[in-house]
This record gives structure tokens, sequence and C-alpha cells, in this order.
């Protein structure tokens, strides 16, 4: 069997026991629309597991993520919208069930430092090659110059 | 030397913001969350009663008053070590305890209540665990403090003992009667 076709073999073990595994945590019933079960699906990756924090609702077998699942699945039901979803959620467990945070005045300057460290590397950037080029341009290898090898 | 001073301070705040970071990092490996609903209004509910399912409590008719929100289980460990101190709570008489059985099976909370006592003035059951959703509640035990207005004032996250009610929910008591 050449190298190519085990990796290909590897590939496909792989994700087929990654979707198993993820039917296997979820035992919310789908929904019958398949866009609002789509819906459903990009939702449960977006919140956090409040009990085990470092995993998606998605991904956690602990029965409060279930419970969230029902939740979020009750509520596309429905009709809610996801940001209305989100709001539900927020308001009652915070912000930080979100894997991904709102911008706040709060968080402002965390997402404002990148832009910030950028300006300041440029800064110096521009001051350092200004100077280097004010200095007089040495040749080493001019007769002349020092020998101190 | 004035050229190992540049790294040395960027080094130094490196160390200061990883230790920092290690400081604040959960304990037991959950983060404590700061609840959104301190401040605000207890969400209401209406539940069976543990001791009488046939009887559905209305939290409505606790407003007006002083409550403790109890949010339990017979599964949870760390609820075995809260019980003292609510029966304390209960013995002090100052506020009466509601508890909410979460997500448990009745025969076992009323065992539990048999052996160990019973603290609560009322108790409901949340089989489905939507009321504690609504309180936020993601790891019993977790106690709720309700002023009379119907406010969540004070919340307590994992086993309260004698001090934190002494400390954290007492002044609450004492400062607005």
């Amino acid at each position: 069997m050449n190298a190519r076709l085990c990796a290909a073999l590897a590939a496909l073990a792989i994700t087929l026991g990654y979707t198993s595994a993820a039917l296997a945590v979820d035992n919310t019933p789908p929904l019958t629309n398949p866009v609002l079960q789509q819906r459903y699906i990009a939702l449960i990756h977006e919140f956090r597991c409040v009990q085990c924090q470092n995993e998606a609702l998605a991904d956690s077998n602990v029965s409060l993520a279930a419970d969230l699942r029902l939740e979020v699945h009750d509520l596309i039901q429905q009709g809610k919208s996801d940001d209305e979803i989100r709001d539900y959620l927020v308001a009652r467990y915070g912000e930080f069930i979100l894997f991904r945070p709102r911008m706040s005045l709060r968080n402002a300057w965390l997402w404002g430092a990148p832009g910030i460290l950028l300006l300041a590397g440029l800064a110096i950037a521009v001051r350092v090659i200004r100077k280097r080029a004010q200095m007089p341009i040495v040749d080493d290898e001019s007769p002349g110059a020092s020998t101190d090898a | 030397m004035k050229r190992f001073l540049l790294p040395l301070v960027l080094f130094a705040c490196l160390v200061i913001v990883l230790a920092f970071g290690i400081y604040n990092a959960p304990r037991n490996g959950t983060k404590e969350i700061v609840s959104p609903l301190l401040g605000k209004a207890a969400p209401d509910f209406t539940l069976p009663k543990l001791l009488e399912p046939s009887v559905s409590f209305d939290a409505s008719s606790m407003h007006g008053g002083w409550r403790l929100v109890n949010v339990w289980g017979s599964w949870c460990v760390e609820c075995r070590a809260e019980h003292a101190t609510l029966l304390q709570i209960k013995a002090e008489g100052r506020v009466p305890i509601v508890g909410i059985d979460w997500k448990d099976e009745d025969a076992a909370a009323i065992a539990w209540l048999t052996q160990l006592g019973n603290p609560y003035d009322t108790v409901v059951t949340d089989h489905a665990g939507r009321v504690a959703i609504d309180w936020g509640v993601y790891g019993a035990p977790e106690s709720f403090l309700v002023d009379p207005q119907g406010n969540v004032v004070e919340k307590q996250v994992g086993a309260m003992s004698p001090g934190d009610w002494q400390n954290k929910f007492l002044p609450h008591l004492a400062v607005r009667r």
C-alpha cells in the first residue's frame, strides 16, 4: 500500500470517528427544517459549555450542555433570531458564554492593541532607518581603514 | 550592559503578565462566572413541590420579603458540605430558604432531607433544568439572596461556609431591612 493511500484512509477514519463522536454527544432531536438545523449547529459551536469551560456546547456531554442545546433548539423553533438567542444566553450566563466576545468599552483596548503596536513598530522602524541614512558611509574594504582583524 | 536592558525589561513584563495569568487561573478548573443577575430581578418560576408533587409553588408568592434561593441536588457532593450551613441559617430564622432540587430523583432527594435534616421552607423540583437555566446556574450548589423588591443582591457558587454566610450575605440583611 502506498503512502498516499495510507494517508487518505487515515484521514477518512479520523473524519468518520469525529462525526460519529459528534453525533453521539448531541441527543437533541434534529430540526426538520434543514436551514434551521444548520443555524442550530452553527450556534451550539459558538457557545461555551459553562461547566466544562474549554468545550463548546456542541462537544460537551455534560448534562447542563444537553439542557442548553435543547434550549437553543427550542428557541430556534420559536422563531427567535441568532442575535436574540445570543442575548438570551448572555443575560443568564454573561458574556463568558460567548467564545467570540463582543466589542465593548471594556475590551476595546484589546481590539485596538494590535493596531497600536503596529503603529508603534512602524514609528520605531522609521526613526531607525532615518538615523542610519544620516550616518556617513564607512567602507571597511578601503585601504587606510582600521585593521583590527 | 545597556544592550541587555531592553530585553531584560521585556522579559520582566512577560513574567508579570504570566504571573498575573497563573495567579488568576481558576483553582478547580472552572472559572467563577460573575452572575449577570446581580442587581437584577430574580427570575420567577412555578415548579412542583418536592414533598407534595401535586402542588406547584409560585416563586412570586415570596415577593415582599427576603429569601435565600439554594440550588442543590442529592447527586452533588459539595451540597453535602454546605448542608450544615443551611441548617444553621434555618436555625437563625432570619431568612426563609427556597430549595430548587436540580435534575434530581425525587426519592433520592427526600431520602437526603430525611437523613440530613431539612433546612428549606419550600423545596421545588426542577427535573428538566429549565428554571436553573433562567437563573444562570452552572454548578450546584449555588445560592442567591433575593431582597424584598425581588432583586438578586448576592450570589455564591459552590458550598457556602458559615463564614461566607456571615461575611457575604448577612451584611445585606443588616443594611437594607
